[in-house]
Parts: C-alpha cells; structure tokens; sequence
C-alpha cells in the first residue's frame, strides 16, 4: 500500500510535499547565509552579501585564528565538553544502578530529591555557585567550570529508565554464578543500556558544547574561554566584522553537526522519549 | 520532563517492591557500603552544587552584599525593594511577552511540521534532520545569526523586504522590534524539537481510532479537533510545561542579540540577576530575584500539573 502511494502521486501528496520542501529551504536558509558571510570579506560593514561570493576567502577564518586564541578556545571547548560526558555518564550510570537494583530505607524520596533538581533554574545558583568556586579558588580554572556539570538528574533518570527495562533474571543468574553488585553493573547492566548511554552521550556533549551562562561566569580569561562565551564577546570587539562572526559560528557549529549526523537516531530518540509520559 | 518522571517514579515505586533486607550485621554493612558506592558519585555533585548553593542563595537574598564586602543581614529588604521597583513588573512583563509570543508560534508551527512528516512521505528521516537542526546548534550561534539575518541595514531579511517594496523594521535597534526579534530567532531553534516530541505523540495514536472517525464522516479538521488534539494532549502538556520553564529563563539568546536592550526594552529577568550581580554588586538582590522567579516557576509548573486533569488524557 505505500509503495503504491509512493508510484502514484495525488495533488494532495504533490502540495504536502511542496509545503515541507518549501518550509525546509526556509529552516535551513540561515546556516547557508551564515556559510555564504563567512566567505565574504568586509560583509557587513556596508553592504549584503550576495548569495554566491563573487570573490569567496576564507580570510575571515584566518583573522578569527589569528586575532584570538580561537584555536585555544575551540580546544577549551572540546576538553571540556569529552570530560562532562565521560563523568556524567559514570555518575549517571551508577546512580541509575543503585534506583534500579539497589533498595534502601528511604530510596523514594532521595529519587524525588534527585528529580527536584531538574526544576531548579541554573540562575538560582549562579550567585552562590560563584562564590563558592570563588573560597575553593577555582575561579578562572576548568575544574571550576566543570565540577558543577559533574552530576546530571536527566542523566539520571535516562539511564534508570533503561536499567529498569533490564530483565532482572539476569542479574539472578550472575548472583547464582557468585557475581557482586560491581560485577553485574559492569559486565550485565551497563552491555544492555548501550543505546541509552548513547543517547547521554550526545545531550551531555551538546549541553556542555552549548552551555554559555555558567562558562562565561566562572571562566573570565580569554584564554580559558569556551566557543559560546568567545562568539558572545566577538560582537563586541568587532561590532560589525560580520564575516568574522559568522566564521566563528560556522567553526561553532560544525563539530555539534558532524556529532548529530553520526547520532541523528540517538538525539531524536532521546527528545522522543522524553516526551513520553 | 520533570512532570512526567515524578509521576513514573511514584508508579515505578509501588511496582518494585524492596526486596527482603539482608539479615547478618556484616553483611547489612557491606550492603550500605555497595549502596553509596554507587550513589555518591552522583549524590556529592548534586549537594555541593546544586542544594547546598541553593540554600545558601536564600541566606544571600537576606543579605546586602556586593561579594567584596562582608554580608550584611537585611532581612526581607531586598525582597520588599523589589515588590516595590516598578523595574520588577517591567522585566516579568518582558519576560512573559517573550513566552506569550513564542509558545503559541512554536507550537502551532511545531504541530503543523508534525502532522506534515507523519504523513507518508519521500525521505522523512532527511527532512524531519532538517527540521531538527537548529536545535543543536547552540543559543549563542543562534542569536548572532539572526541578529545578523535581522540587521537593519545590510542584513538579508530587509534587504530582501526591499525588493517587494518594504521598507523593513529596524529589529533588534528598534525597541518595539527587539523583543520580537528574539522571539523569531527561538521559535526557529526550538521548532524541530516541538515537532519531534509532537511527532513521538502522533505516532502513539491508533490509526483504528482514525479510521474509525473517517467512516463516521469526520473531515480533515474535525478529526484533527475531535480526535488527534485530545490524544495528543500529554505530549502538548509536556511542551507548554517545558517551554514555560525555560521561557521564564530565557537569558542567552537575549544576553547575544539585544544585551536586553535598546534602553531596557527587551530586559528579561535573568538577564537582570545576571547584570545585578555582575554589573551592580548587589548580590543580595539578585538572589531574592532568582528566588522570586523559582518561586514563579514552581508555582506555575505546580498549577499546571493540578490544571492538567480538566484537559489531558492519558489513554
């Protein structure tokens, strides 16, 4: 049947896919006019690009690397966003283990707890947060922009969901074989969770890649800043090198769309999910 | 997503029932130990950097502090301070004007993509990726891509205006334009992400169901109000939850396209603890200001779940 409405097209399937093709070229215009700036020497500063650069350079490229420590700022970026996700997934992993398989007095409500901090705005914390960092002496250092990251509660709740989905016959058989809890988590538990920690894998990474307000407060030297907070201060200081701009937004985005393209299944999979009562 | 889990988790608690605890003292010890074996390496993080500053952000917004001095206790002060400033009423409204404007465009539209790529369709998974992309990229590229799309001057939205003889807004330098400026950047980011949880929801629904109402007469738009809205009503519930919360917290993309201006036109409310703490030195405020609006955010999020009954179904 659908391959027979895939031969025979109605003006109605005609129409649904003019609207979708016409409503993608719309979504995707922005990041093809972001590449097309990049290319174009001096936009901006008086005139609009034209769709194909007549004289397309990659000059703007050269003055982002050259001007700024971008290429320190693109590693500060990646280095931090790999150790979030490793961490995160240990924690995440762990944590998930011991809500699935582990019961103790009182698991509920440490579980409620652990969800309740979902709910709470990271801009509640940024003043504290700060100053705590601050009598620790971490500000201006990567273990102080990543300590907070260490723990995630959506990570948490992924991962247990998964664990839970786990027949505990398996775990049954291992403890039989004379397997401890350490056993079953790393060589039953964590093999059959695999799409889960894949999904995890790429929300830390995209959160962490992405992440601007808590970088930009605890990360002040320029050295040390991470792509969101360089690109955020690239306005300033060229107020309308707009080809520059849009250089380090095309430089921005490219590893989180290289990641996504690998892991499209894993993303769609994680927001679908989500949603899901 | 926290709505749906604290409902999981209260079913998911009556359905594993504790298994027996072990009897022998040394092993009820060694249990406690596997036990924060496995929890402490989540249970730390989260203490020391998310319960413990959230309490201390309550004693701070006691306090007036610029965090070079030492505190000094105010008691309710800084909260009565900001009941009192007009400014308050005027960064909610903002704040709420964003939500206002956002919510029904990236739901509506978000709704329009779902029901489109839930038909049969050549390439789904490619244009449902395309669709989605905007949501990996991060606020900050976001919002320098729009302010630049948005330029008044040489920017390709006018520039393009032009052509049919319009003579564009000045965006995000026109103070009335500015706020929706921002809003137009986010519904483009977000749109994917509502037609992709929307879209999980359609696919949940029974086709029987449809059918059943196709036989019965029912158009295009009738089934679509009579049958597919209210099924799909947890999913939308989800979003309006989830978007509420973060539009209330909406910050970078302000912070990277307007820096809530010109002239506080587009000051959103954490865009002001940001500048009361940084800017300012008035720590105290911002805190009993970032108590306020967890305050509204819990309050609304609790509203919500209580509301849900009158027009969710599950099932």
């Amino acid at each position: 049947m659908t391959e027979r409405a895939f031969a025979r097209p109605t003006p109605r399937s005609v129409l649904l896919h003019a609207v979708i093709i016409a409503g993608a070229a719309v979504m995707f215009f922005p990041f093809l006019w972001t590449v097309v700036t990049s290319l174009t020497p001096g936009a901006g500063l008086s005139f609009t690009p034209s769709l194909i650069p007549t004289d397309p350079s990659l000059e703007a490229y050269a003055r982002l690397f050259q001007e700024r420590p971008f290429a320190r700022i693109v590693l500060n970026s990646l280095g931090l966003a790999v150790v979030t996700t490793l961490v995160q997934l240990f924690t995440s992993a762990t944590a998930a283990y011991a809500f699935s398989r582990l019961p103790f007095r009182g698991r509920g409500v440490v579980f409620a707890i652990y969800l309740a901090t979902m709910m709470i705005p990271l801009q509640v914390l940024i003043v504290p947060l700060f100053v705590e960092l601050k009598a620790l002496g971490l500000i201006n250092t990567y273990l102080g922009a990543l300590l907070p990251t260490f723990a995630s509660a959506f990570g948490i709740f992924l991962l247990r969901q998964a664990v839970n989905q786990v027949p505990r016959e398996l775990d049954e058989a291992a403890t039989l074989d004379g397997a401890g809890h350490f056993r079953i988590f790393a060589s039953i538990i964590l093999p059959n969770i695999r799409p889960a920690l894949a999904t995890l894998t790429v929300f830390a990474f995209m959160g962490s890649w992405n992440s601007f307000l808590w970088p930009l407060v605890v990360l002040r030297k320029p050295e040390l800043q991470t792509l969101p907070v360089a690109l955020a201060g690239l306005q300033g200081q060229y107020t309308t090198a707009w080809d520059v701009v849009m250089a380090g937004s095309v430089v921005s985005i490219l590893p989180m769309l290289a990641l996504y393209l690998f892991a499209q299944r894993y993303v769609v999979q994680g927001v679908a999910s989500s949603g899901l009562k | 997503m926290s709505v749906s889990t604290l409902q999981t988790s209260l079913v998911d608690r009556a359905a594993t029932p504790p298994r027996p605890a072990p009897v022998r003292r040394r092993g009820r010890v060694r249990y406690a130990l596997v036990v924060l074996a496995f929890l402490l390496p989540s249970a730390l993080p989260l203490a020391a950097f998310v319960l413990g500053p959230m309490v201390a952000a309550a004693w701070v917004s006691l306090t007036e502090w610029n965090l070079i001095r030492p505190a000094e206790f105010v008691g309710l002060a800084n909260y009565g301070k900001l009941l009192s400033d007009p400014k308050t009423g005027e960064i909610f409204l903002h704040t709420l004007f964003y939500i206002a404007g956002y919510l029904p465009l990236v739901y509506v539209g978000g709704l329009a993509l779902a029901l489109a790529l839930n038909a049969r369709l050549r390439g789904r998974a490619f244009w449902r990726g395309v669709y989605f992309l905007p949501v990996v990229t991060s606020w900050i590229a976001v919002a320098l891509i729009w302010r630049w799309l948005l330029n008044p001057a040489s920017g390709v939205v006018n520039t393009v205006l032009g052509w049919v003889g319009i003579d564009g807004p000045g965006w995000w330098t026109d103070p009335a334009w500015a706020m929706p400026s921002v809003i137009l950047a986010s519904v483009w980011k977000d749109l994917g992400f509502v037609m992709v949880i929307l879209l999980a929801g359609l696919q949940a629904i029974n086709p029987e169901l449809l059918d059943a109402a196709r036989v019965d007469g029912a158009g295009w738009w009738r089934r679509l109000w009579s049958v597919v809205l209210p099924l799909l009503s947890p999913s939308t519930f989800f979003v309006v939850v989830i978007s509420l919360i973060n539009g209330f917290q909406v910050f970078d993309q302000v912070y990277a396209m307007t820096g809530g201006g010109p002239g506080g036109a587009s000051q959103v409310v954490v865009q002001q603890i940001y500048d009361l703490t940084f800017r300012y030195g008035r720590a105290g405020e911002a805190s009993a200001l970032s108590w306020i609006l967890f305050a509204v955010i819990l309050g609304i999020t609790v509203v919500q779940i209580i509301g849900q009954r009158r027009w969710v179904t599950y099932d």
